[in-house]
């Protein structure tokens, strides 16, 4: 039901930004591209992953149903998974319906298919990678704690801390030699939308959401509740 | 043996929750666990169970360890939590086909039907169990404790919101269960423990105060009912 609701409100918001309000339209921004779809993307990914992911551990901790789990021939890493995985299909979901908006502009395009799809491919990818990030994020988030609102919370700063505000700290001055914009979620999702997918910015991706994974780990093992 | 304890401590922060206890249970008895609450019968059960780990001591259950092999602990163990937590959204047939898809069970259609008739759920098998009365989510609660057909079972008050009538068909159940099962069961009702359990352990404050068979129990304190004994054991210091 959550979900649902949340893939809704993303798909409504995500399309009033493309087609509607004139500061971000495609239509009058006038080029055949679908720069303001991964621009604004990440933004709703931000709050709408976190709402997808607050319940997934807290809600049986809170309920006291991850006892129901956890007392059967499971491990704890395919429990984690499970729900990683879940989650992940979601925002898939979430994604697969934009693909409309890229056959509109490849047809709105003059001539008609003038649009960059190897850069809508590269972004495609590195949207449902950053995708992969939060969602890593909003289950360790909701392993820390047993109130929904507080994952959600938590889980929405780490996100917006991590894609945007490691690059915003690296302009300060006295960080400036530390090159902290490249631990940014930013950096390489730009690098990969540029259609560009190096390995490197896969190895980010692929650590980053480990590390989280591995986190939420070590604390449902811990069991200190 | 397909239950041995050996010195289980359990320890949270500073309190002893368990202290020290040691114990064996064997198939095809029913061991009743009984105690005051707070005596640590609970967190017994979670350590045997593989929930939470313990401070020092051993357990283990067939023969495996509960800390370092888990996953064949848990395949030999049906637990019934004594909260019996469940997805309330999910349906009674939908819930019983989850755990039986984690135990990989080869026709789960056809034990899923067999658990659904021994534990009496069949008028309310096509029902959320948010809808359910508390008695049937008990009796779904142990339909999944032993749907796996497992070896042992541990169950933390399965009686507790049944009915006068539910509790003769349950407590049935248990017994024929407990022929060729190991059964712990944690309980306040003492006319339970006369009717089911052939051996009995009384817990107190962490440490065991009495472990002797039922029959045992009954001659050392003659013309003394189970419930004057569990007086006198449990609050001995105060007495």
């Amino acid at each position: 039901m959550v979900a649902y609701i949340t893939i809704g409100v993303f798909l409504l918001v995500l399309g009033l930004f493309l087609w509607v309000f004139p500061e971000s339209s495609i239509l009058d921004y006038g080029y055949a591209a679908l720069d303001s779809l991964f621009g604004t993307a990440p933004y709703l990914f931000m709050f709408l992953i976190p709402a997808i992911t607050m319940r997934s551990l807290a809600e049986e901790r809170k309920e006291g149903t991850f006892e129901l789990l956890a007392t059967r021939p499971l491990t704890d890493w395919q429990i984690i998974l499970g729900k990683y995985l879940a989650c992940l299909v979601l925002v898939l979901f979430a994604l697969l319906p934009t693909l409309v908006y890229y056959y509109s502009v490849h047809t709105l395009g003059n001539p008609q298919g003038n649009i960059d799809t190897g850069a809508v491919i590269g972004s495609y990818i590195g949207l449902f990678l950053l995708g992969g990030a939060f969602v890593a994020i909003g289950i360790f988030a909701s392993a820390i704690t047993n109130n929904q609102i507080i994952a959600f919370t938590v889980a929405v700063f780490l996100s917006f801390f991590a894609f945007s505000g490691l690059g915003s700290l690296s302009s300060l001055l006295s960080f400036q030699n530390y090159a902290l914009q490249d631990f940014g979620i930013n950096e390489h999702y730009q690098s990969i939308s540029r259609g560009v997918l190096d390995t490197r910015d896969l190895f980010y991706f692929l650590s980053f959401i480990s590390i989280f994974l591995m986190m939420t780990k070590i604390i449902l093992g811990g069991r200190k509740w | 043996m397909s239950i041995q304890v050996q010195a289980l401590t359990k320890i949270y922060g500073t309190q002893k929750a368990v202290d020290g206890i040691s114990f064996t249970a064997q198939p095809g008895k029913v061991l009743g666990f009984l105690g005051p609450n707070g005596a640590g019968k609970s967190t017994t059960m979670k350590i045997l169970t593989c929930f939470i780990p313990q401070t020092s001591g051993q357990a283990s259950v067939c023969g495996f360890d509960v800390v370092t092999q888990p996953l064949q602990v848990t395949q030999h163990i049906g637990y019934l939590p004594e909260s019996n937590p469940q997805y309330l959204d999910m349906y009674v047939k939908e819930s019983l086909m989850f755990i039986a898809n984690i135990h990989r069970l080869h026709n789960p259609a056809k034990r899923i039907a067999e658990v659904i008739e021994q534990t009496g759920l069949g008028p309310e098998q096509h029902k959320q169990i948010g809808q359910l009365s508390k008695g049937y989510r008990q009796r779904v609660g142990l339909a999944q404790a032993i749907i796996h057909d497992p070896q042992v079972l541990i169950l933390d008050e399965p009686t507790s919101g049944l009915d006068p009538n539910q509790l003769v068909g349950i407590r049935q159940l248990i017994r024929e269960l407990g022929r060729t099962k190991t059964i712990i069961l944690s309980t306040h009702i003492m006319q339970e423990v006369e009717a089911v359990c052939d051996q009995v352990i009384v817990i107190n404050k962490g440490k065991i105060v009495a472990d002797d068979s039922l029959t045992g129990l009954m001659g050392q304190n003659q013309n003394k009912s189970l419930e004057d004994i569990f007086i006198q054991l449990t609050n001995a210091i105060i007495g």
